[in-house]
């Protein structure tokens, strides 16, 4: 008797396509300006160094100079690690609590997936940005604050998708084997479901962090989210709106940075390796 | 036109197709033949052989990442590679149409039936709606559809799985084209659905004289409906020859191969020397079970299995046979404990299982696995054959490192598959080789019992018959029991001990595995037995009436729970009783059990001991 086997397969190299190259620059790019960014900051971004307010480009200021005569390339670099680790935090809290509370409504079913679901649904309802406002308000505005702020308006909307996706595998056989075969909850969770909604939940992931930037900038743009002297990206677009009338590049060049960020991720995303071309170790 | 010419040729096709690292290779080679007017020819072969590649070629279709790269080919005066965008729209459903397998699909969920069937000549402006319409409606009575008038006006879901078929059979008449392309239209049918799909189809073919392309890989099927067989592996010819001498005398090694394998051998353990009276091992008593909650007087709303009782000894193996819908798979799961049973017990040598899987023991749920038919589904694509082997070591057994190393090796090694495939990931293995993962992951437990599910009736029947081989060497040397639930007899004949025969729920028929040979036999067990199509040709044409009544029976609404979930298709019923009271159990001679009211004097004159259609003839 034979068994056909197919011919050992040819290493199959991780290819990426011409976009996904753009945005895995552009993300690279962005996460060594949050782990570095600061450290190559030609001036103490809250000095006013400059004699020109909203100041064109020059050799001494690459990219001019904002509404007090503070030099733009520092303070972007500054206020770039700002925006991205808090959205980077928030965006993992949410997707996180939010793939365990989904995995538990999947394999428990019954009323554990209905009391966190009705929950969930309540709490989506809820404004984005105006959630934000009153927990600002609230509690005053700090990092931890909007953190967790963030990461709350956003969990239900990834618990949504990551629920889909649950269930979904969870009507697998293999995952009827695991449960014939005794193993528990925890197990078939971490286990058997987990590993076959990564990549939907990472693009999730990606999205989400684009939401959450975007939320960040606006209540930054309000004068709610990262309080002078510090700035994130947001910010810096706010206090220098004035120069907008003047094509100042400080209020171009924040928004700039946040455009090319979401972009970035973006374009990564839609080009992450499909299963089908999954890399071989 | 030149009378001589046949009407369809395909002259040396050769069809590449683009695999993932960008190579191009040839899945259809050289591939030469023709098609008379009227004729019937079929295309026979394994999944993988280019018969479906072949057949789309004719539509000028190749599938995405293949191309059509050499080869004429002709139908009627048409050039089909010759053909522009515009020239093939022209040619497709009207010149060459195509019966697809799964006529669920075929089917647009959301639309009636009638404009679906229709569309075809109206997209190609053949004659007004009316008319189209009309025409319709008689080739829904050629093809023997209940309510011909009317069953147009339904949607798709409304109708039963054969007369979909049938429907897009119609579908792909309508416009009355040179050839007509079949695509394994009965594969997803069951037996006894398939008699009259296949009757309605060789009906209108021969009828209207339809030149017809029939791909299959059924060998007895295609010798009902075919007039010349074309024989393909690894997209090339093998062998091409008029049906009837093509199977007295296949001239080529793997059509002997095919007409081998569609026979199966005898698998059986040689007879188990019963020392004493061994207890059985599982033991089902009175079992009830269903979906959908629990109503009033603690029956399942929607129930499935009624009444079940049987036990299977240690060392053999119990066949459970059915047609879809019967309650087989539920069974599994009953006695598996992914469904508790509503009422009955289940108990393994002697000991009560918990009807819940989280009532039961770790040991309990060791002793029992079940392997599911998809091993495509029952298998995590994300991950590697070792780690999916290593698991139930682990977790029954507390095996790790070296241990659990040799051991997995071995089991590799036990299901005849080698030891490199534990790094890769199911998607990367064949059909046949997943299903071994399968069993070996169910033979890490070291179970006592085995619930096979369907487990070779995904695969093509040379994969399936070596996976049976497979299982029989297992069980002599592990001296493991079965429980190998099929829908296909010859199967099951071949590898059982016991059989139990279920319709609609209801245990009708439970004995060694000569009862499925021998008459008499419970009614059903006989209509399922006379409909598995005989390697012969003339099988279909010489069904008796008293079988083609029955098959063409659908099952009755809520048959579960009538005395006889059979009365209303049975040919030898009594009425008045078998619709009224509830069966009694009859032992046969035979050495089996039926739920019958009729005698075995009676059952025996009413079925013929020799296969129905000799006695017509």
């Amino acid at each position: 008797m034979s068994v056909p086997l197919r011919a050992t397969l040819p290493p199959r190299r991780f290819r990426i396509s011409v976009t996904g190259a753009i945005g895995l620059a552009l993300v690279v790019f962005w996460l060594a300006v949050t782990a570095v960014g600061p450290m190559l900051a030609p001036y103490p971004p809250g000095r006013i160094v400059g004699t020109d307010v909203l100041g064109p480009m020059t050799h001494a200021f690459p990219l001019g100079t904002d509404y007090l005569g503070r030099d733009m390339l520092s303070r972007i670099l500054v206020g770039g690690r700002y925006t991205i680790s808090i959205a980077f935090v928030a965006t993992f809290l949410a997707c996180f609590s939010a793939c365990t509370l989904a995995l538990a409504a999947a394999v428990k079913g019954g009323w554990v997936d209905a009391v966190l679901s009705r929950l969930l649904d309540a709490l989506i309802s809820i404004p984005s940005l105006l959630f934000g406002l009153v927990v600002v308000a609230a509690l005053g505005s700090s990092i931890p604050i909007l953190v967790l702020t963030a990461a709350v308006i956003y969990m239900p909307g990834a618990y949504r998708t990551a629920r889909a996706l649950a269930v979904n595998v969870n009507a697998m056989d293999f995952v009827r084997v695991a449960q014939a075969r005794g193993e528990g909850a925890w197990y078939v969770m971490r286990a058997e479901i987990m590993p076959n909604m990564v990549l939907p939940v990472l693009t999730d992931f990606g999205l989400r962090f684009v939401f959450v930037v975007l939320l960040l900038s606006g209540l930054s743009f309000l004068g709610l989210g990262v309080q002078p002297p510090d700035a994130d990206l947001g910010s810096l677009v706010r206090e220098n709106l004035q120069g907008l009338v003047f094509g100042a590049p400080a209020v171009i060049m924040p928004a700039a940075a946040i455009a090319s960020i979401t972009i970035g991720v973006n374009l990564l995303i839609d080009n992450l390796p499909t299963r089908r071309v999954s890399r071989e170790r | 036109m030149n009378a001589d010419r046949p009407l369809v040729e395909v002259d040396a096709l050769r069809v590449l197709a683009r695999d993932d690292s960008g190579q191009e290779r040839r899945i259809v080679d050289d591939v030469s033949f023709s098609i008379g007017a009227g004729e019937v020819v079929a295309l026979i072969g394994e999944s993988g052989s280019g018969k479906t590649t072949i057949a789309l070629s004719l539509l000028g279709y190749a599938r995405a990442g293949c191309r059509i790269a050499g080869g004429g080919i002709r139908v009627g005066a048409t050039d089909v590679r010759a053909l522009s965008a515009a020239g093939l729209t022209g040619l497709r459903g009207r010149q060459v149409s195509y019966i697809a397998q799964s006529a669920a699909a075929a089917f647009n969920p959301s639309q009636r039936i009638m404009p679906q069937v229709i569309e075809s000549a109206m997209i190609h402006r053949l004659m007004p709606r009316r008319a189209a319409e009309a025409k319709a409606r008689g080739l829904f009575r050629a093809l023997a559809l209940p309510n011909p008038d009317r069953i147009g006006a339904r949607f798709p879901h409304q109708v039963s799985g054969g007369q979909l078929q049938r429907l897009l059979a119609a579908m792909a008449l309508i416009t009355d084209p040179e050839l007509v392309i079949m695509d394994e239209p009965t594969t997803a049918l069951d037996v006894t659905t398939q008699i009259e799909v296949l009757r309605a189809f060789k009906a209108v073919a021969r009828e209207k004289g339809t030149t017809t392309l029939y791909v299959s890989h059924d060998l007895a099927v295609v010798a009902q409906i075919a007039d010349r067989i074309v024989v393909l592996r690894d997209g090339a010819v093998q062998e091409i020859g008029h049906t009837g001498p093509l199977l007295a005398a296949p001239r080529h090694a793997y059509t002997q191969e095919l007409l081998a394998a569609a026979a199966p051998a005898v698998r059986m353990a040689p007879p188990v020397a019963r020392t004493g009276e061994r207890p059985p091992l599982l033991r089902v008593a009175g079992l009830t079970a269903g979906y959908g909650g629990a109503n009033a007087a603690g029956m399942p709303v929607l129930p499935v299995l009624r009444d079940i009782d049987f036990v299977i000894q240690p060392g053999s193996v119990l066949g459970v046979v059915g047609e879809s819908g019967c309650g087989k798979s539920t069974l599994a799961r009953v006695i598996a404990g992914l469904l508790p049973a509503a009422r009955g017990s289940v108990s393994l040598d002697g000991e009560a299982l918990p009807a819940k899987l989280q009532d039961r023991s770790r040991e309990q749920l060791r002793r029992v696995q079940i392997v599911f038919q998809m091993a495509d589904t029952a298998l995590n694509p994300a991950h590697e054959v070792d780690r999916i082997l290593a698991r139930p070591l682990v977790f029954y057994h507390g095996l790790r490192g070296g241990a659990l190393r040799r051991r997995i090796a071995a089991l590799l090694e036990m299901v005849q598959l080698p030891a490199r495939l534990g790094r890769h990931k199911p998607g990367e293995l064949s059909g046949g080789q997943k299903q071994r993962v399968n069993l070996a992951r169910a033979l890490a437990a070291e179970p006592s019992l085995i619930l096979c599910d369907e487990v070779t009736s995904a695969l093509d029947t040379v994969v399936g018959a070596a996976i049976l081989d497979l299982l029989a060497g297992l069980r002599r040397e592990l001296d493991l029991s079965f429980m190998f639930i099929s829908h296909d007899l010859s199967t099951v004949r071949a590898f059982c001990d016991e059989v139990m025969i279920l319709y609609a729920g209801q245990r009708v028929e439970f004995g060694q595995r000569r009862a499925l040979l021998d008459r008499p036999m419970h009614p059903y067990s006989d209509l399922l037995v006379s409909s598995i199509p005989e390697l012969r040709t003339g099988w279909l044409d010489g069904i008796s009436a008293a079988h083609l009544a029955e098959a063409s029976g659908g099952i009755a609404a809520h048959a579960i729970e009538l005395p006889c979930a059979f009365y209303n298709r049975c040919a030898v019923r009594v009425e008045g009783v078998c619709n009224l009271q509830k069966p009694p159990l009859r032992p046969l001679a035979k050495g089996a059990e039926i739920l019958c009211h009729r005698t075995e004097q009676e059952l025996l004159a009413a079925q013929s001991p020799q296969p129905a259609a000799v006695l017509v003839h």
